[in-house]
């Protein structure tokens, strides 16, 4: 199956996002570098969903309003995407960064939301337990410190980009660093209001993980009221690219537990 | 022309290998490298040096802001240009400059300025800076906003030494609900604001424009890129409608002096590439954090970048090539000085005479040399 690429405009935001598959509508929201390509894990979630992968404003060839300035203004903006997508619940999914545009999300307003699926979220701190600093990695360190498996690195790695990919890539970076650079990947309040969630929610991690090290998923856990947490073995920041059998399954198992 | 001596107050003696198993001599590097008997020593030297400026003629002392680096010793320059203010009596004394973007309270610039103003009867020149990419992840502030909180904190700052106290600031970044310096400065309308820059298009036109004309410093540039730059000035005031002033433009470099050409490059040599390779070298990562550049001029950096490759060692040698250090006899130094003074009709002429390892006894008679042999030619 291929994935269409096509556009979505929301209160005069255009962002790209990526299309496929049939029935219960999911919205994965990336994490900070950016869209990703059709992804494995996409190809098995559309056999049970639409799947539908926007690029967050400010990201890659999206629009970057002046005033989305913080997570809050992301999650916000979702919520009114959300609107105009369709009528239906949603099954969000989010990835480290998407991740906690989707907490942020959820906290605000579960009454669209059917489930909901956090990737190694960011948008908490857990003091003395300190994430990797991405900003300051070297762009190897960037790839290699994302991966437990080092061969998916060196992969990336190994793949020069276009001039078009690397603007698209620095775009998304900027964007990034807006939303993360400070306070580095969380919200100070997004923690206290996180039983404020109130549909059926799953925790993945990887057991592996160097940039938000795995202590982070039970303090999710135990804060998300109900919620399922999965920690993946040999699985480093994002399970959706490392463990994607595993990911989708877990994914689409939560699916069922909403039926 | 106008002679300034700055100071970046290195860490000279930093062990160079530990420092190699570092990513930079910035905001990583174990501070258990400072032995504070030894910086206590390295303070005395470089603020008798800057008093000796004085003595030597020099119409400027100058000295800057940098963070959790051995590259600068300077966190808090305004304490050094205090105790500077006490040491000398009619020099004019800058601090080019302060980052702006890294505070919480520009007021608290503002008001420090306003004392030092004040303390010297108006010796007082500024900088206002966004400081090394470096200095973000020294400070946690986000790179992202750098330019948004430079304009922001800069008005703030103008209109607190200039509009009758108290009034209200209200910002996106800085929101102030009473703006009333007490002291008010003591230059009228407040003290020059000199603008230190690497170049970049934006900020020329920005520090060009009418209501602000502020001198314009090219920094740690070769001479290709210094008259560049003051050239776009130039044009950029042109533009708005009228002819810059030779004070509006000016350069820094750092300058050796010996009997001979030869004597100067064995003399400079272990100073100046330790500067370049071992205080400021940084990983790209570092230096330029995403925001602190706009978009597409990084756009333009990355490409550049890829065609390039990955940067070696500078040598001694390439530095004089490209004009960004000045090393040699009285008449090489005065004839690459005044090339570049022609070229580009600057006025400001900003000197670092001591720079990375270079010692105390090299230091004090490069200054000799400079005062006496390039500096009286190059006055006006």
């Amino acid at each position: 199956m291929t994935a269409a690429l096509s556009s979505h405009k929301v209160r005069g935001v255009t962002v790209r996002m990526r299309r496929g598959g049939s029935g219960a509508p999911l919205l994965f929201l990336h994490g900070a570098n950016g869209l990703p390509v059709w992804l494995p894990v996409f190809e098995q979630l559309a056999k049970k969903f639409e799947v539908f992968v926007p690029e967050h404003p400010g990201f890659g060839a999206s629009d970057n309003p002046p005033w989305l300035r913080n997570i809050g203004d992301l999650a916000m903006y979702y919520l009114d995407f959300i609107d105009t997508l369709n009528p239906y619940p949603i099954h969000l999914v989010g990835q480290s960064l998407g991740g906690w545009a989707a907490a942020e999300l959820a906290v605000r307003n579960c009454s669209r939301l059917a489930s909901l699926s956090l990737l190694a979220p960011a948008g908490i701190r857990i003091k003395g337990v300190l994430p990797g600093d991405n900003f300051i990695w070297d762009p190897d360190e960037g790839v290699r410190n994302l991966y437990h498996d080092q061969s998916i690195a060196d992969r990336i790695l190994a793949t020069p980009m276009t001039d078009d990919e690397a603007d698209m890539a620095l775009t998304s970076r900027y964007a990034a660093t807006k939303f993360g650079w400070e306070p580095r990947w969380f919200n100070p309040s997004l923690e206290r209001w996180l039983h404020r969630i109130s549909v059926r929610t799953l925790i993945v991690w990887g057991q592996n993980d160097k940039l938000f090290p795995v202590a982070y998923a039970k303090r999710w856990g135990e804060r998300i009221p109900g919620s399922r947490v999965e920690i993946v073995p040999e699985c480093g920041h994002v399970p959706a690219v490392e463990k994607p059998d595993f990911t989708a399954r877990e994914i689409i198992r939560q699916y069922a537990e909403t039926r | 022309m106008q002679f300034t001596f700055f100071h970046l107050m290195p860490y000279r003696p930093l062990d160079m290998t530990e420092r190699h198993k570092h990513r930079a001599a910035w905001v990583v590097l174990p501070n258990e490298l400072y032995d504070p008997k030894k910086g206590a020593d390295e303070y005395q030297s470089y603020i008798d040096q800057l008093v000796y400026a004085e003595k030597l003629g020099f119409d400027v002392i100058a000295v800057n802001e940098h963070h959790q680096t051995a590259y600068g010793l300077m966190p808090a320059p305004n304490l050094i240009a205090a105790n500077l203010i006490a040491r000398t009596s009619k020099a004019k004394i800058a601090i080019v400059g302060r980052a702006l973007p890294l505070v919480n309270n520009p007021v608290n610039i503002a008001e420090e300025f306003a004392m030092l103003d004040n303390l010297s009867k108006g010796r007082i020149i500024t900088g206002f800076v966004r400081g090394i990419g470096n200095e973000y992840h020294a400070t946690g502030i986000n790179p992202y906003w750098s330019h948004e909180r430079f304009q922001e904190a800069h008005d703030l700052i103008v209109q607190a030494w200039t509009r009758p106290g108290p009034f209200a600031f209200e910002g996106e970044h800085f929101n102030n609900r009473y703006v009333n310096l007490w002291p008010r400065p003591y230059q009228t309308p407040h003290p020059p604001i000199w603008i230190p820059s690497m170049g970049s298009s934006e900020t020329i036109k920005w520090a060009a424009a009418p209501e602000r004309k502020y001198p314009f410093l090219v920094t740690f540039s070769g001479r290709d890129l210094v008259a560049r730059y003051l050239n776009l000035y130039r044009e950029q005031a042109r533009e708005y409608g009228y002819e810059c002033s030779p004070g509006q433009l000016g350069w820094a470099s750092p300058v050796y002096v010996a009997d001979t050409d030869e004597r100067a490059k064995e003399e400079a040599r272990a100073g100046m590439e330790s500067l370049f390779n071992d205080f400021l070298a940084v990983p790209f990562q570092m230096l330029l954090p995403p925001g602190y550049t706009s978009l597409p001029s990084m756009k333009n950096t990355m490409r550049m970048r890829k065609q390039l490759g990955a940067k070696k060692r500078h040598s001694l040698e390439e530095l004089m090539e490209s004009g960004t250090v000045v090393v040699g006899s009285p008449k090489t130094v005065r004839d690459e000085l005044s090339a570049l003074r022609d070229r580009t009709g600057a006025n400001n002429l900003v000197t670092m005479l001591q720079f990375g390892v270079l010692p105390d006894d090299l230091t004090k008679r490069n200054m000799e040399l400079f005062a006496s042999e390039v500096m009286p030619h190059l006055r006006d």
